[in-house]
């Protein structure tokens, strides 16, 4: 719980600024990696996708936990259900800290014809630890990057990400 | 409206007067009267047969709509009306409103109910916030809310007479089941399989809502009643701690085993059938053990909980097949001798009869070619793993490992049936059966536990199985020899609960919307009619004021509205997009009715 707490706080400093695209994904290409994982122009975590199909780790692993931890609602492929939103749809309008907010907080419409409710996911190791696999994952969807399958090929786990991952799960190191 | 006033004054009056065995003979009674619907299978024995004869196969083609209507609720709409006289109680999804109509007044609403909520509970539901209905007795009607709240409405006036809290939404319990009401209580099971809730099947007092029992699904032996020396598995005692050795550690406290299916009851026997659900995590690695006594059938005397007998259909779940599905009640003659059966048809693609009476098991049958995680059951009863599934390596999750993607389990984890309960008719002495036809990719890995948060553990991928483009089949099966006498094809996984009648038709609902009739014998169709939204309720029928109707609720969603809302491929098997599994969403769109169908005057 702790390693998460941390990792979250600065989260959303980084995200508040960075902030520069709100209500636009913005360029998802990716200008540099950092250890495996991709990032945008404006520093955001994006996707890379090989020009032969290979994925970058964080797309493969967002794959994976959005398959586990989301698609009950949010359908397979962050193709929708018949109560919760289409996550492909919704990230070609949310950034990254409005993302991080949702997920971690929640979000409820609860009115006359719906009752829509995100839960808060921000104390849930299982997702929390894994927001930047998620994110990268849907903006790949977002941006039809990767399309309604189990990436094939990707990249080598990255070594800080393990460290990273045994550390926020609460893993022996 | 007036009889049912006398009716329920009378009932009332003769179950004070002579205590709680009348508000079970009342309703045993009121079963054994085809014109109502009293309970949520129409039977204890949950055959869903009515001895109903007015529609017949050879009329059944002219059948119109009589009236419909709408719950003004989007979700999913499981589980079916109950009716009683002139009265019919429709129950929804989340916010579980329920409504009383006034059949002898077109159906004019005589009372609502809609209980307040707290909305966090909608996202701790696994697999959209349904309902399957709900019980009447004692001119009560029971209703178990999203939130965990038994309550119980006045059948006249829907007014509370009294409310209880079965379980604590805030650690990931909710309420999606239909209790069922035995002798002088109330029983109800508990979902949350998906968040690690220690689940258990319970029962509260009818007058009063009080705690009678409570018993777990897995733990030490007091909480989950069973007896070491009294309670049998196969013929042997299950013998001490029999739940807590297969487990690591105190694991068994978050171990799922949830009871969200349907309860049936003999009464000659006084033993209540249930069966519980998905060990968890869905991660086979992170639970060493058979993980007892998850996915099990129970044999429970009523009065005091009790287990009689267990049988375990998949020790050690790695594939999420919860062994929740109905369990239907028949006396049959098999081998010559007449037998107690009762026949279930598992997650797990297998079909059990079982002797009711003792829990042997007699036959253990793949009720869909294409399963094959098994090889199938140990049916030698001196052999070490007799009764025990015989799992395929290259099927079984647990053997291929963590962060490795499974391919090609049939049937996925949405079973080759789920909750949409089949029907038996004593004409035929065919079971009828919603299947789904679909397979999967499981992937498993470690996830950690927190209180009321998701616990699952598990990617997985649905597609139809290699070669095939439809995804649900409409069965009849023959339990005592354990095979499929006919099959209709279904493009989409059946997720309706059938109606057997004694006029030769057989009744169901599919996901684009459509109530069809099958010949009880030959499957062929008779009639179909395309409602509102897809069917994932059950089909009922009753007679009012000399006609009989034919009932059923519609509003698609559901686990089915998951999948199949968005399309289920899997171009990476090589499939492409084939039409038959094309987007649910071409065929039908959300929104909660119901249906009554009767042939024209």
């Amino acid at each position: 719980m702790r390693p998460f707490s941390f990792a979250f706080a600065v989260f959303v400093v980084v995200a508040s600024i960075n902030v520069s695209f709100a209500g636009d994904v913005g360029n998802p290409a990716a200008v540099k990696s950092e250890d495996g994982k991709y990032v945008d122009k404006d520093g955001n975590p994006t996707f890379k996708v090989g020009a032969d199909g290979t994925v970058d780790w964080y797309t493969y692993s967002g794959y994976r936990r959005y398959h586990s931890e989301c698609h009950v609602c949010h359908g397979p492929d962050g193709m929708g259900s018949t109560y919760a939103p289409a996550l492909k749809d919704s990230l070609q309008k949310m950034d990254y800290a409005g993302f991080l907010e949702v997920v971690a907080s929640g979000r409820k419409n609860v009115n006359a014809s719906q009752d829509s409710v995100m839960p808060a996911f921000g104390d849930n190791t299982n997702v929390a630890c894994y927001m930047d696999d998620l994110y990268i994952y849907l903006r790949a969807r977002a941006n039809d990057a990767v399309g309604r399958t189990r990436p094939g090929k990707r990249e080598d786990k990255p070594a800080a990400y393990t460290a990273a991952e045994n550390a926020c799960m609460g893993k022996p190191q | 409206m007036r009889n049912l006033l006398v009716a329920t004054c009378l009932g009332s009056l003769v179950a004070t007067a002579a205590g709680v065995a009348n508000a079970n003979d009342e309703l045993k009674k009121m079963a054994a009267n085809p014109k109502d619907w009293v309970m949520p299978a129409g039977d204890y024995a949950n055959t869903r047969y009515s001895k109903l004869n007015q529609i017949t196969a050879s009329n059944v083609g002219k059948l119109q709509v009589a009236w419909t209507f709408s719950t003004g609720v989007l979700r999913g709409h499981e589980g079916g009306p109950l009716i009683i006289g002139n009265m019919m109680y429709v129950h929804t999804p989340f916010p579980n409103k329920v409504f009383a109509l006034d059949l002898a007044q077109e159906s004019k609403i005589v009372w609502r109910y809609e209980p307040k909520q707290d909305p966090n509970v909608i996202p701790v539901m696994c697999c959209d916030t349904v309902n399957r209905g709900v019980a009447y007795a004692d001119g009560k009607i029971f209703l178990h809310q999203a939130d965990t709240t038994l309550v119980a409405l006045d059948a006249k006036t829907g007014k509370e007479v009294w409310t209880v809290k079965n379980g604590d939404p805030g650690k990931g319990a909710t309420g999606t089941s239909a209790p069922l009401v035995v002798k002088d209580k109330v029983l109800i099971g508990i979902s949350g399989g998906e968040f690690g809730v220690q689940c258990h099947m319970t029962a509260y007092d009818l007058k009063t809502g009080k705690l009678a029992w409570r018993a777990y699904s897995e733990g030490p032996d007091d909480q989950i009643m069973l007896d070491p020396e009294k309670t049998m598995v196969l013929g042997k005692p299950v013998g001490k701690d029999s739940s807590l050795k297969t487990w690591q550690g105190d694991q068994w406290k978050i171990g799922g085993g949830c009871t969200w299916g349907w309860t049936s009851y003999d009464p000659e026997l006084n033993l209540v059938y249930y069966g519980s659900g998905n060990p968890s995590t869905w991660n086979p690695k992170q639970r060493p053990g058979d993980n007892k006594w998850s996915m099990t059938i129970f044999a429970r005397d009523a009065d005091t909980g009790m287990a009689k007998w267990v049988y375990q259909m998949t020790p050690h779940d790695e594939w999420d097949y919860d062994g929740v599905n109905e369990m239907i009640l028949s006396d049959q003659t098999m081998n010559g001798q007449p037998r107690k059966l009762l026949t279930h048809f598992d997650r797990n693609g297998l079909a059990y009869t079982m002797d009711r009476v003792t829990g042997e098991l007699l036959v253990a049958e793949k009720y869909d070619p294409k399963v094959n995680w098994t090889t199938g059951v140990d049916m030698n009863k001196s052999s070490p793993t007799y009764g025990r599934p015989k799992v395929v390596d290259q099927y079984s999750t647990e053997k291929q490992g963590e962060d490795v993607n499974t391919k090609g389990v049939c049937p996925a984890a949405l079973g080759t049936k789920d909750q949409q309960p089949g029907a038996y008719s004593p004409d035929t002495k065919l079971f009828y059966v919603p299947t789904n036809h679909v397979c999967m990719a499981y992937e498993p890995f470690t996830v950690n536990y927190t209180a009321g948060q998701p616990y699952v553990g598990a990617t997985l991928s649905m597609y139809p199985p290699p070669g095939e483009t439809h995804m649900g089949n409409f069965i009849a099966w023959d339990n005592t020899t354990g095979k499929i006498v006919w099959s209709n094809k279904e493009q989409f996984s059946v997720w309706s609960g059938a109606l057997a009648t004694a006029g030769g038709v057989v009744f169901y609902g599919t996901l684009e919307g459509y109530l069809k009739a099958v010949d009880a014998k030959t499957g062929k169709e008779l009639y179909k009619f395309k409602t509102a939204s897809g069917i994932i309720g059950n089909v009922t029928t009753y007679e009012n004021n000399g006609r009989q109707y034919i009932a059923v609720l519609s509003g698609v969603g559901g686990w089915a509205g998951i999948g199949l809302a968005a399309g289920l491929t899997d171009p990476s098997a090589g499939l492409g997009a084939v039409g038959g599994y094309a987007a649910l969403s071409n065929y039908t769109a959300l929104g909660g009715s119901l249906t009554v169908f009767a042939l024209p005057q």
